[in-house]
């Protein structure tokens, strides 16, 4: 059992002048998943700060997804989860989402016997959704608002997802891998929108493309064998070839989803 | 000529009751994933206090006969809602409790209405012009047939037009796709479970209705007969299908009379044959979606 003071690593001191030092939008404390009696969330215990980009990260198969699923209450889980300050973990999904939680799922989950329109209807929760926000970032739903999403290509669904999410306003997002499997144009489009939507509103993000990554993160909490081992600044982990390949697995100027050119600057 | 006729259009008016009973299993299973083996009885319970009702306000009238109608829909409206809720909520995914429930509530009620109105059928009295009959192409088909097949068709068109054109109706067909996605959107979808038992309940009560008119008695083993071929044309027509069920409920029932007829009155066994034969070849029916959200 870990404790969760562990998990405010060494490395956690050395943040520099961070600027959510205030109360976090979200608290995990030791949180547990299990999927059909397997545990696939275990001890998992970080923030995620009010403001900027969480990036929560590990290897295939580490239990990232499960993490957000387990905080969504989409999986059976134990521990502690605040929300804005009051917990959540005994709150059923709707509810806790009703509080401003935005959820991009891995693999965008859109309904595909829907329509665009209706798929985006069905995630307005609010009086006055900014239905002109998700019209301006995303054009290509505009035109093929009537089309049944299932006939979407990938990117074209992931904006759908995105939109979902971004039509509310929301808290917190919890996006999972909104990059995976897409062209690097629309890798690109995904991480610009999100780089906007940042600006107003904290995100956990799963990412495994390291230029995205780069991108995107201000701090990074690493997932390995279901645990956090890793919490801190973006930049200390992204500055370590060594950390880099210990935690990801991957070489960081040889992502293979990367483009060879990494000159992306970390945000 | 003038037999084919007749079978068509009896076959047409049977379809229209499997059809109301279909309807709301399928609608059920779609959403939720829930064999309801309970929902003869909303039909039944339906049935009887609809003419209870009827008989109350006075015999053989058609305002007497709306009444029945109206009151079976919202008693099985009611029954069904209130089994959602105090039943079938606690066991969502506990599929074999599920089963289990629903078959006991089923034995239960027929026991209970056995109690309360016997075990012989009680016949009803409806509007003169229901058992007269009206000559087409020769045959002499009962009116009471005509009055089924427009309701069916009334109760698919709401149906269709409730799920196509109502945020209720969205966020069931979002659900019958992707449940899990559609509370990660914020929304609460059990609420969404009792208003499709009520609208299934609601579609039972008022075939209960018809079905006494068509059989000219209610007992209470009515809706336990109908809702045997009820799941058959369910899963012939690919369960959580509401068109795949409007198909099957015509074909099934036309199928059933002109085997009757020709075949010398083994119409069931064609039904369980057809059932057979649409299961090898299209084992998740005719309009079967592609993947199961149980
Ligand atoms: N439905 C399931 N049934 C059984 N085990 C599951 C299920 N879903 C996930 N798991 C297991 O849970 C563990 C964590 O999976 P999870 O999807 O959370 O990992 P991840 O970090 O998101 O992986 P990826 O990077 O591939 O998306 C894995 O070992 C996986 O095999
Ligand atoms: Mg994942």
């Amino acid at each position: 059992m870990t404790d969760p003071i562990r998990t405010e690593s060494p490395r956690t001191e050395s943040i520099r002048t961070e600027p959510a030092r205030t109360e976090p939008i979200l608290r995990v404390r030791n949180l547990y998943g299990r999927i059909a009696g397997q545990q696939v969330v275990e001890d998992v215990s970080f923030d995620v700060p009010g403001t900027g980009v969480t990036a929560l990260l590990g290897r295939n198969g580490v239990g990232k997804t499960s993490t957000i699923r387990s905080i969504l209450g989409l999986i059976e889980r134990t521990g502690e989860v605040t929300f804005a300050g009051s917990r959540v973990d005994r709150l059923p999904t709707h509810r806790i989402v009703q509080r401003g939680v935005g959820y991009v799922p891995e693999d965008r989950e859109v309904f595909a016997k829907l329509t665009v329109t209706e798929n985006l209807r069905l995630a307005e929760r609010d009086a006055h959704p900014n239905r002109a926000l998700v019209e301006a970032l995303f054009p290509d739903l505009v035109q093929r608002r009537a089309q049944l999403a299932g006939t979407l290509s990938g990117g074209q669904q992931q904006m759908v997802s995105l939109a979902r999410a971004l039509l509310n306003t929301n808290r917190l997002l919890l996006v999972d891998e909104p990059t995976k499997g897409l062209s690097p144009k629309i890798v690109g489009e995904v991480t610009e929108a999100l780089l906007a939507a940042a600006a107003t509103v904290p995100i956990l993000l799963v990412e495994q493309n390291l230029q995205v990554i780069r991108r995107l993160a201000d701090r990074v909490v690493v997932l390995s064998g279901g645990r956090v081992v890793f919490t801190g600044d973006a930049a200390d982990l992204l500055d370590d070839p060594e950390l880099i390949q210990r935690y990801l697995g991957v070489h960081s100027g040889a992502d293979p989803a990367d483009t060879t050119t990494d000159a992306a600057v970390p945000a | 000529m003038s037999t084919l006729v007749l079978l068509l259009v009896t076959g047409l008016g049977l379809g229209a009751l499997y059809f109301l009973v279909a309807s709301g299993l399928s609608l059920i299973y779609g959403l939720m994933g829930v064999l309801n083996f309970a929902h003869g009885s909303f039909l039944t319970v339906g049935a009887f206090i609809g003419w209870e009702v009827s008989r109350r306000l006075s015999d053989g009238s058609w305002w007497a006969l709306v009444a029945a109608m109206l009151v079976g829909a919202l008693v099985g409206a009611l029954a069904a809602a209130a089994t959602e809720f105090f039943l079938i909520r606690r066991l969502y995914n506990r599929h074999i409790e599920q089963v289990l429930v629903t078959v006991g509530l089923a034995l239960a009620t027929v026991a209970l209405f056995e109690g309360i109105w016997g075990t012989d059928p009680t016949y009803v009295t409806s509007p003169a012009w229901l058992a007269q009959t009206t000559e087409i192409l020769g045959a002499r088909i009962p009116n009471n047939r005509f009055l089924l097949i427009a309701l069916a068709v009334l109760v698919l068109v709401t149906i269709v037009g409730f799920l196509r054109f109502t945020r209720y109706g969205l966020i069931i067909r979002a659900g019958v796709e992707n449940r899990t996605m559609v509370t990660a959107l914020g929304i609460d979808v059990r609420r969404a479970f009792t208003v499709v038992f009520a609208i299934g309940g609601a579609a039972a009560g008022l075939g209960g209705v018809l079905a006494s008119i068509y059989y000219g008695y209610v007992s209470a083993h009515i809706g336990s007969s109908l809702l045997i071929f009820a799941f058959i044309v369910t899963v012939i027509g690919g369960l959580g299908s509401l068109g795949g069920a409007a198909i099957a409920s015509v074909l099934v029932a036309v199928l059933q009379q002109f085997a009757n007829f020709y075949l010398g009155g083994t119409g069931d066994l064609a039904v369980v044959l057809a059932l057979a034969a649409v299961l090898l070849v299209r084992p998740r029916g005719l309009l079967g979606a592609k993947g199961s959200t149980a």
